[in-house]
């Protein structure tokens, strides 16, 4: 039997929205892809390399565009939807534009928000020059750009792990999953074009959980001499160069720790967009976490509290571009069926 | 003069009573035994001099008059003034009527029986007055019993979104207390009744039992019952909440003689303990119950467990210290004194306190941002770029940090620990030849204040400091055009009493809104380092009420002067929060 063409609204033109767009394009349906900026790609786009691999993130991001190439799907940059209303089992969404798109199925795939570290004061951020967040360092390996306040090559670099995640005190109780490994990758990367910076990683615990992050992680200490340090930094100051001096323990001896470093790089952890209108208008329910609540965490990922209303990717957890993709095409699928019935 | 009236109904209210006033007398007379030399001497130059005097008018304006309770609450204040202040009344009017009457002989369970053994006698002085008089006072008891009734089924009645729930023992002793005067209405109008005498409310109650009731019948029994009631409840009263009503008048009278709660003595904290009446006014003010819904670590029920010796190591902890409860203490108990005296009896001395080997420079000024002054750089850069223009020649003590005011391991219970870093930071402090100590800290200038005794240092939290230089026009600063709300640090405003300084500042640098919860009755930020045991999704939720209140009127920023309570409003997002001096440095011109 020949299925009559839907049509489905994904909201966020992120990794998730494309991969999904492309799945279900390829399923036979029509795609709207909305983006709110003016080309797709969403965080990836800002990224450097992709962990395990050191993939070159545009490389990837290339690839995943090429497949959404097709007549099937719509792609709506610079548009942001204003009204969205179901109607019955169908959705009309008002872009800002002014267009109405009908849709019988909605794909959130909103993405994450990085944690802003100016929250947690004491780390300096957006007060001292030398404190950055681990997107910036991102941005400095991708535009070549690496430098101290004073335009030199680091000496010393210290990522601190953990900042916004696994941290009640901000109200994010979740790990963020990605930044342990990111840390690992980028502390990789600065070695490789500096071998002579000295580069620290302050962590909690370290959390490698995906394939050949354990390796990544034992070739960040065997083959690159990164020094992993278990104990958050407490505080930070500038002093009269733009030098970072943090006052840290380390709880593997015991011992408090007084350091200098060039750039103290905080490594962001994701929060859910609450802002978010679309979820707000429609309803749909979150976690404890804040991200979207699935329906079931085991068969129905996908799915949520709106009937034909679905979810994909770091909109429903924190999560790396490999399982985002894994994700994303879950997310057709389980639209699929649901277009169907 | 008239033979001495008796009958055998008396005999119940004559034990009863003779037995509380001997219980009492040996409590307090081995309260005085076990005081130690220094307060003994305290009593005795207290005894005979004004201080005595102070004491018994404080006793009339808040043991009977309840002006404090007043003051917090009308209707629970009325409750309770028309129940002590009525019940006062009957028993001087009525030994009077009934000394009058007996010509100054009258044994003392006769005033209270007065109306059986002399119903309807009129040739005494002033017998007619007397009779209404009587009813008078004994209708306002009786109004304040009907409220007090209302409030243990309808506590909104008074105003309170809660009231202190009772143990069985109390509840006894509580409706003992209820029945007393409406017993006594009852057989003072039964014998009225059969007489034809009384005053405007015995009377015609009286007239309408006689209507209604076999009057001969019930009249004895209700004597007996009267007489009984009253037994019960003196001998009930040491074991039960009232014995609060004899008590805060030792406490007031100990108190202004100058003993002051100790350590290592545990008296006045029993005095203190046994004088809570359980009102419950520190129930609603308490955030952990508003804000967090706890009910059992509130001021009456951590004093109560500590009377009944039962488990209270939790509620000693699960505090904020915020003193919102002791701000509006109608018995003025020194409640965070008492439950840090108890987190000693807890907390093993296990902390190693790290010095700061920093050497002392000589200067003018010192200024100590503390721990967590260097948790909100923003501040600290602020209090910098302050002190730089100030032209005083300063010492920024802890600028490299690695330093404790020794504060919260005060608080903690850490006394040994707190001790050796306060004397290492006091020699610092001394060396530098300063005249003016600077904190930003309120939590470190309440331990500099009150525990450090640096004698010619004056002390001053940066609000206050600011205020100087700005009267001084050391510093010159700009209004700008920016709306603020302040918000009182417990440990500055209650703990220190400043709360006009940080207002004086921002009102030169901004203009301040007021309100809802301002100074005493400022709502605790949540972040309390007092607290060790409350979760954070807790202490956040405290933030958040605290938050409401300070951004109802939409300001620009919320402004505070505690570094914590900065971090902690911060956290809730709802507002930008910025320290005084950081206002003050954005200003400066």
């Amino acid at each position: 039997m020949i299925m009559q063409q839907k049509n489905i609204a994904i909201i966020g033109g992120g990794p998730a929205g494309i991969e999904a767009a492309a799945s279900l394009a390829g399923l036979g349906h029509h795609v709207w892809l909305i983006e709110k900026e003016s080309e797709l790609g969403g965080h990836l786009r800002l990224m450097y390399n992709l962990f395990p691999d050191k993939r070159p993130a545009d490389e990837v991001l290339q690839e995943m565009l090429s497949h959404v190439k097709n007549p099937n799907i719509e792609i709506l940059t610079n548009t942001q939807v204003a009204d969205c209303k179901q109607i019955d089992n169908r959705f009309a969404l008002k872009t800002d534009k002014g267009q109405t798109l009908e849709a019988d199925a909605v794909l959130m795939a909103t993405g994450y928000r990085l944690f802003d570290a100016a929250r947690k004061e004491e780390y300096g951020y957006g007060i001292y020059q030398g404190v950055i967040n681990s997107f910036e360092l991102e941005a400095m390996l991708k535009n070549n750009t690496l430098k101290n306040v004073k335009g030199e090559v680091p000496k010393r670099v210290i990522l601190l792990h953990c900042i916004g995640s696994r941290d009640e005190k901000v109200g994010n109780h979740y790990c963020s999953k990605v930044c342990c490994v990111t840390a690992v990758k980028q502390a990789i990367e600065i070695k490789r074009r500096h071998p002579e910076t000295e580069v620290f990683c302050f962590y909690m615990d370290i959390r490698m959980f995906g394939p050949f992050y354990e390796e990544l992680y034992r070739e960040a200490q065997e083959k690159w001499k990164v020094t992993f340090v278990r104990g958050k930094i407490s505080e930070a100051a500038a002093n009269l160069d733009g030098e970072i001096q943090i006052k840290a323990e380390d709880t593997l001896i015991g011992k408090p720790l007084h350091m200098r470093t060039d750039l103290l790089v905080l490594m962001c952890g994701m929060e859910a967009d609450t802002d978010e209108p679309v979820a707000k208008q429609l309803g749909i329910e979150r976690g404890v976490n804040r991200f979207f609540r699935s329906t079931d965490n085991y068969t129905l990922y996908n799915n949520t509290n709106v009937a034909g209303v679905f979810t994909a990717g770091a909109c429903t957890a924190p999560m790396n571009i490999i399982d985002t993709i894994a994700n994303a095409r879950a997310a057709a699928i389980s639209i699929h069926e649901y277009l169907k019935k | 003069m008239n033979p001495t009236p008796f009958d055998i109904f008396v005999l119940p209210f004559t034990v009863g009573m003779s037995l509380l006033f001997a219980y009492l007398i040996l409590k307090y007379a081995s309260w005085i035994w076990y005081f130690d030399r220094d307060d003994k001497l305290r009593i005795l130059r207290g005894l005979f001099s004004l201080k005595s005097l102070k004491a018994v008018k404080e006793i009339f304006l808040e043991s009977l008059v309840h002006r404090k309770m007043f003051l917090v609450n009308r209707r629970l204040g009325y409750m309770h003034f028309s129940l002590a202040f009525g019940w006062f009344l009957l028993i001087v009017i009525g030994a009077f009527e009934a000394h009058i009457y007996m010509g100054g002989a009258a044994p003392f369970y006769f005033p209270i029986f007065f109306v059986y053994f002399v119903p309807d006698d009129e040739s005494f002085f002033f017998a007619r007055g007397f009779v209404q008089l009587m009813d008078a006072s004994l209708l306002l008891v009786l109004s304040g019993v009907v409220v007090a009734i209302v409030k243990r089924f309808y506590k909104r009645i008074v105003g309170m979104k809660s009231t202190t729930q009772l143990r069985l023992r109390d509840k006894m002793v509580l409706y003992s207390l209820w029945l007393i005067f409406p017993l006594r209405l009852l057989a003072e109008s039964a014998t009225c009744g059969l007489h034809g005498s009384g005053g405007f409310l015995t009377y015609p109650v009286g007239q309408l039992m006689a209507a209604t009731l076999p009057l001969e019948a019930i009249e004895y029994p209700l004597w007996w019952a009267y007489s009984i009631d009253l037994c019960l409840f003196f001998i009930g009263l040491p074991f039960s909440r009232y014995m609060h009503i004899p008590t805060e008048m030792v406490l007031i009278f100990f108190r202004n003689w100058g003993i002051k709660l100790k350590p290592d003595n545990p008296i006045l904290e029993e005095v203190m303990v046994l004088s809570c009446p359980r009102c419950g006014v520190c129930i609603d003010r308490c955030q952990l119950n508003t804000a967090v819904g706890n009910h059992d670590t509130q001021a009456v029920y951590f004093l109560q467990r500590i009377r009944n010796h039962e488990q209270h190591s939790a509620q000693a902890k699960n505090c904020l210290m915020c003193g919102r409860c002791e701000s509006v203490c109608p018995v003025g108990i020194d409640l965070n004194a008492i439950r840090l005296r108890h987190r000693q009896n807890f907390t093993p001395e296990t902390f190693v306190p790290q010095y700061n080997n920093a050497e002392a420079q000589k200067v003018d000024v010192v200024f100590f941002t503390g721990c967590m002054g260097h948790l909100v750089p923003k501040t600290k850069d602020a209090m910098v770029k302050i002190l730089n223009a100030s032209g005083d020649r300063y010492w920024f003590m802890d600028a490299d940090g690695g330093i404790c005011c020794g504060r919260p391991m005060k608080l903690a219970g850490q006394t040994a620990a707190a001790q050796k870093l306060m004397a290492k930071n006091r020699q610092s402090i001394i060396e530098s030849g300063a005249r003016t100590l600077v904190t930003s800290c309120p939590i470190c200038y309440k331990v500099f204040r009150e525990d450090y005794n640096l004698e010619g240092i004056e002390i001053l939290h940066h609000t206050e400091y600011i205020k100087r230089l700005i009267d001084s026009g050391k510093i010159k600063v700009d209004k700008k055009n920016l709306a603020v709300a302040y918000h009182d640090p417990c440990e500055l405003g209650r703990g220190a009493g400043i709360y006009e300084p940080p207002r004086d500042v921002l009102g030169s640098v901004a203009t301040l809104q007021t309100t809802a919860n301002e100074r005493k009755n400022s709502l605790c930020c949540g972040g309390s380092l007092a607290n060790l045991t409350l979760p954070s999704a807790d202490k956040a939720r405290i933030a958040e009420q605290a938050m409401c209140s300070l951004t109802a009127n939409h300001p620009d920023v919320v402004a505070t002067a505690c570094p914590l309570c900065k971090k902690t409003l911060a956290r809730t997002q709802m507002a930008p929060v910025e320290d005084v001096a950081e206002l003050v440095a954005e200003a400066m011109i």
